[in-house]
């Protein structure tokens, strides 16, 4: 019998070539094994949210409130601060992508541009605080109430301040992608710059626009810390702008420190339909970018 | 989007010539307006915690001593050293993952396979910090306390950072859950990084009989490694200020420890647990607990994203 010289290409000797090429492969697969290892935990969440989400979820689950074993408040007090949150910061945000993007080419571009970025990295817990003590204080010198200090304003004013800047930055992003012959062609035809920004930039980039937005959306839903000291938290419905609301988030968090089984249980339901709406969400924009670039061809 | 239909309903009733500065200066001023919010924001933490800076000036970052009962004591040590601790352990564990992964996706992975990839381990990111949080309670901790604790103490038990008994919600734990959350960061400006060192580069090395390998670490890692730095303290950054997952994982006990094995608090975790319960001057105090974290964050961030933009504009000229 012959004596295998090669296992699967590689040299069975111990020489010096031989074990740069052995080390090739095992410095491969230690590179592979990393990916795996990272995975292990995203794995992990989604199975078990999704056994033990599934045990917490019955017909009345989305309908009660927190108080009475259900979800239905906090998915509701969810979506009021997210749609509030969006109704400030998009407007805001997407007219800071517009400067960045069709009047940045300067030094105080791109200093904004830098402390935009610096900004998206500030601790949410942070933002929270802000967002408490300017309640606070101007409740203090009588501007507004002090009952808006655990209030759904305050919380709409924290997330607002978290979702701005990423908005700009993923809006400014989008309409780079717009080329500049698009924009060439308009100024061709004596539109005036603004009006090539509004009618032509803006629509074209579109779908990517809709993708910061929806990115922006999916990470302010999960905050928490924030909440903590703005939204605050109720086991009841909404009860207008000036009173504390409940979140998922702030669900999931109160229910996981629980020492009831059955409110543990609440919490990873109310996971499960966490993080199934951030991987729709992530899903549907990585969809709806690709579509874009299939037709216009604007592949970076 | 109602604002924007209102913008261009007011900008269609203006001579031609004054449309143009007028809305370059409105997004101008609003572009600046959301940067002078970083300013704001500080300064509203500082005017906020006075009380408490003026009260116990510089001695709130050394004092080991949290005490709302008269005459009120307030200090920040143990609370920065747990910050400092788990961000360590986190980088220690994250950061070589993180550059396999990133190893992996740019230099290794057949191409039909980079793509779906590089998705899913953004998919890291997308997972709320307090569904991590809710993962490490009832999933990672009773791991680390039946499994991974007693291995680790097993063979490094002669180490004083692994004295004591493993109870799965400790600084260890938190390390751990914040090395999990800190990869999607480090793997992807990694990534970027290594996409950004010009193909000479490789051709150069595997034209001189270089090994895949070989190349990565000579021609690759090497000329990426200022854009790895600053990937790696943009991780940091990311582990000082996340609150949620550490708050459910780190146990709660106000002391400096030696020991992984030992609860302990850190500065999110803290304000977090007792912001909503304080009396004036501890407020005022947590605020500036708050101050402190955001002026560390500040300088992490400002130093990474320099790092990082002068390796990426470097790549981009080179190529």
């Amino acid at each position: 019998m012959r004596f295998p010289t090669h296992v699967a290409g590689l040299p069975l000797r111990l020489d010096r070539e031989a074990r740069r090429l052995w080390k090739d492969l095992a410095m491969s697969i230690a590179a592979l094994l990393c990916v795996v290892i990272a995975l292990i935990p995203l794995g992990s969440i989604l199975v078990e949210a999704t056994a033990r989400g599934l045990q917490a979820i019955g017909p009345s689950f989305f309908s009660l409130d927190t108080a009475f074993g259900g979800i239905g408040n906090a998915i509701q007090g969810t979506l009021i601060l997210v749609a509030l949150s969006s109704l400030i910061s998009l407007p805001v945000g997407i007219l800071t992508g517009i400067y960045l993007s069709e009047f940045g080419k300067n030094p105080l571009g791109a200093s904004i541009r830098f402390f935009v970025d610096v900004m998206t990295q500030v601790p949410s817990i942070v933002v929270g605080i802000f967002a408490y003590s300017v309640i606070l204080e101007l409740g203090q010198a009588g501007i507004v109430s002090t009952r808006l200090v655990f209030s759904a304003i305050s919380g709409t004013l924290a997330l607002s301040v978290i979702m701005i800047p990423f908005v700009a930055r993923t809006a400014e992003e989008a309409m780079r992608l717009v080329s500049t012959s698009t924009r060439e062609a308009g100024l061709a035809l004596g539109i005036p710059r603004y009006r090539v920004i509004l009618r032509i930039v803006l629509p074209s980039s579109a779908s990517a626009l809709v993708t910061g937005a929806l990115l922006g959306v999916a990470r302010v839903a999960g905050e928490t810390a924030p909440l903590l000291m703005t939204a605050f938290g109720s086991g009841f419905g909404f009860s207008g702008l000036d009173h504390p609301v409940e979140s998922l988030p702030h669900t999931i968090y109160t229910f996981a420190l629980s020492p009831y089984t059955a409110q543990n249980q609440t919490a990873w339901g109310a996971s499960l339909v966490l993080v199934v709406m951030m991987l729709l969400i992530s899903v549907f924009s990585r969809l709806l970018l690709r579509s874009r670039y299939r037709v216009g061809g604007a592949a970076p | 989007m109602l604002s924007l239909r209102i913008v261009r309903r007011i900008a269609r009733g203006l001579p031609r010539s004054l449309g143009d500065p007028l809305f370059k200066g409105l997004s101008a001023v609003v572009a600046i307006g959301v940067v002078a919010l970083l300013g704001i924001i500080t300064l509203v933490l500082a005017f906020a915690a006075e009380p408490s800076i003026r009260r116990f000036g510089p001695s709130f970052l050394a004092g080991g001593v949290w005490n709302p009962v008269p005459p009120e004591v307030f200090g920040a040590a143990p609370f920065v050293y747990g910050t400092l601790v788990t961000s360590a352990l986190a980088l220690l564990i994250g950061v070589p993952i993180s550059l396999g992964i990133a190893i992996f996706l740019s230099e290794l992975a057949p191409a039909w396979l980079r793509i779906p990839l590089t998705y899913i381990v953004e998919l890291l990111a997308a997972v709320p910090s307090v569904v991590y949080g809710l993962w490490g309670i009832f999933v990672l901790a009773p791991t680390m306390r039946s499994v991974i604790e007693p291995a680790v103490q097993a063979t490094l038990g002669f180490l004083p950072i692994f004295q004591g008994t493993p109870i799965g919600s400790d600084k260890f734990a938190a390390g751990v859950i914040l090395a999990v959350m800190v990869v999607p960061t480090i793997s992807a400006v990694s990534r970027e990084a290594l996409l950004a060192v010009p193909a000479n580069q490789r051709e150069a090395a595997l034209s001189l009989g270089a090994t895949r390998w070989e190349t990565t670490r000579l021609a690759v890692l090497r000329y990426a490694r200022a854009g790895i730095f600053g990937a790696i303290i943009l991780g940091l950054g990311r582990a000082v200020g996340e609150t949620m997952a550490v708050t459910m994982m780190i146990g709660n006990r106000n002391a400096i420890s030696v020991s992984l094995f030992d609860q302990g608090q850190t500065i999110a975790s803290w304000i977090a647990n007792n912001f909503t319960e304080a009396g004036p001057l501890e407020l005022s105090a947590l605020i500036e607990l708050g101050l402190v974290l955001m002026l560390m964050s500040l300088l992490i961030n400002v130093f990474a994203r320099l790092m990082v933009r002068r390796v990426l504009r470097r790549g981009e000229g080179a190529a």
